[in-house]
């Protein structure tokens, strides 16, 4: 009993170890992805068809095919393009961390996309009519009417995407990156003691989703312009009589 | 580009015949996955609403871990953890050792477990949009629960729920991507392979992400004429 109480730490304390890689792959992909998708929500309400043309066909593509398979595209189908092979940008595409950055920032672009643009929708219309009336134009309105009702509305939805998120980061360890999942399958092949590993990684998958679920609840939280800032106090159930 | 025409054709050299095969089991493995899932997703949703306290908490526990849970590590966990696990109960017991279990039905069950979770998460919210009053007009009427399920809950839950579960089924027809880890020669594996043995990565990869935007263009078509016949009578 010993042993395995031994065994199991010492596999966290390598686990642990593969935390940043993870969380990297989830901050660098998460911002890009996000930035990403901004631009995606302004080309889905373009005037001219082109842009939303290009938006369109840009989410059907990533979010109709499975993730791994765009990783496993980006990772070994590039290399055998010539002109990624012998140019410039062979230096990022032979690494899986960029690859898997890369991937991950396509597709999961697309989804926040679609996120936003329902936020965008649910913008109650008359706000924008009155911003419009008030004189307020392009960049004004958005930041001042637009932008603080579409993070509200998309909140709850944009959280759930980066849980997801965090979960897809375990697919790098398939393009051999030693992330969480990637140092788990490694100690396994060493140990053979699968069942021990592979949950002390979900455990630790669970502790960042979780951490990053409270931390997106308290952010939901304090947007929350309905609710009251500080609650009122109880009334008192029985008044002191005044004499 | 000859080249390009005979690998990927009929013939003898041929990869169409491996591909279409694996796309039919890709489908199959999702079909069982989503099956398992509804129903277990059913069954969880009822321990939400209506169990004793230990199983309600036993099933909102359920959710959060197979929701923060890479679906690649339930796999990994059940194809290699399992029987693992087996071998030791086996050895503790004396039984015969076990080889190495079935990928399709490992790859189907762990991909059913995790749409599960999402699928009890939609039963909820379905059950929560019937108004209170027709459960209590249900057993004024002298309504059994399981009769009161069958006449007033499925009609009604099964039609609010059909767009989210349109949206599992993706997912799951996506997640079914990952059981190729497990070596089920299914799309995703059959591409991988196929880029492999004949070094076209670029080539099969790009058939493989086409034939997956079929299904899915497919599968999301069928959802939204399933939506609409379901609510043919709301229309007025």
């Amino acid at each position: 009993m010993g042993e395995h109480l031994t065994f199991i730490g010492s596999v966290t304390a390598q686990l642990v170890r593969a935390v940043p890689v993870t969380l990297l792959i989830l901050a660098v992909s998460g911002v890009c992805a996000t930035v990403l998708a901004t631009g995606l929500t302004a080309m889905s309400v373009a005037r001219s068809p082109l842009p939303r043309l290009v938006q369109r066909t840009w989410t059907f593509l990533f979010r109709g095919t499975p993730l791994i398979l765009q990783i496993f595209m980006i990772y070994y189908g590039f290399a055998m393009v010539p002109w990624i092979r012998h140019g410039i940008l062979w230096a990022a595409f032979r690494d899986p961390v960029f690859c898997t950055c890369l991937a991950m920032t396509c597709c999961c672009s697309a989804y926040i996309a679609e996120i936003f643009r329902g936020a965008l929708a649910a913008v109650p219309r008359g706000e924008i009519e009155a911003g419009r009336a008030c004189g307020m134009t392009g960049f004004m309105l958005l930041r001042r009417v637009i932008a603080p009702s579409l993070i509200r509305i998309a909140l709850p939805s944009y959280s759930n995407e980066i849980i997801m998120m965090t979960k897809s980061t375990s697919l790098a360890s398939t393009i051999t990156v030693l992330d969480i999942t990637g140092v788990a399958q490694q100690v396994i092949a060493h140990s053979y003691r699968t069942l021990e590993v592979f949950c002390a990684a979900a455990a630790l998958y669970l502790l960042i989703n979780a951490t990053l679920s409270t931390l997106l609840t308290a952010l939901e939280r304090r947007l929350d312009v309905d609710r009251a800032p500080t609650p009122l106090a109880p009334i008192p159930p029985t008044l002191e009589p005044l004499s | 580009m000859m080249d390009d025409l005979a690998i990927l054709g009929f013939g003898p050299d041929g990869w169409a015949p491996l591909l279409l095969k694996g796309c039919l089991l890709t489908l199959a493995v999702s079909a069982a996955s989503m099956a398992i899932g509804t129903v277990l997703g059913i069954l969880l949703a009822w321990a939400r609403l209506k169990g004793p306290r230990w199983l309600r908490r036993a099933a909102l526990v359920y959710g959060v871990i197979l929701r923060g849970v890479p679906e690649l590590l339930v796999i990994l966990l059940l194809y290699f953890g399992l029987p693992s696990l087996i071998l030791s109960l086996s050895e503790t017991f004396g039984w015969e050792a076990p080889g190495l279990p079935p990928p399709f039905l490992i790859g189907s069950v762990s991909v059913g477990l995790v749409s599960a979770a999402y699928q009890a998460e939609i039963f909820r919210g379905g059950v929560g949009a019937i108004p209170r009053g027709q459960f209590e007009a249900a057993r004024a009427m002298g309504f059994s629960d399981l009769m009161c399920f069958h006449r007033i809950v499925l009609p009604q839950v099964a039609r609010v729920v059909l767009p989210a579960l349109g949206n599992v089924w993706q997912f799951n027809l996506k997640d079914s991507a990952l059981i190729a880890v497990t070596g089920l020669s299914e799309l995703m594996r059959t591409s991988l392979v196929a880029a492999g043995s004949t070094r076209h990565p670029f080539l099969f990869f790009g058939v493989a992400m086409a034939l997956y935007l079929v299904l899915t263009t497919l599968s999301s078509t069928a959802f939204h004429y399933g939506g609409r016949y379901s609510n043919r009578w709301d229309r007025g």
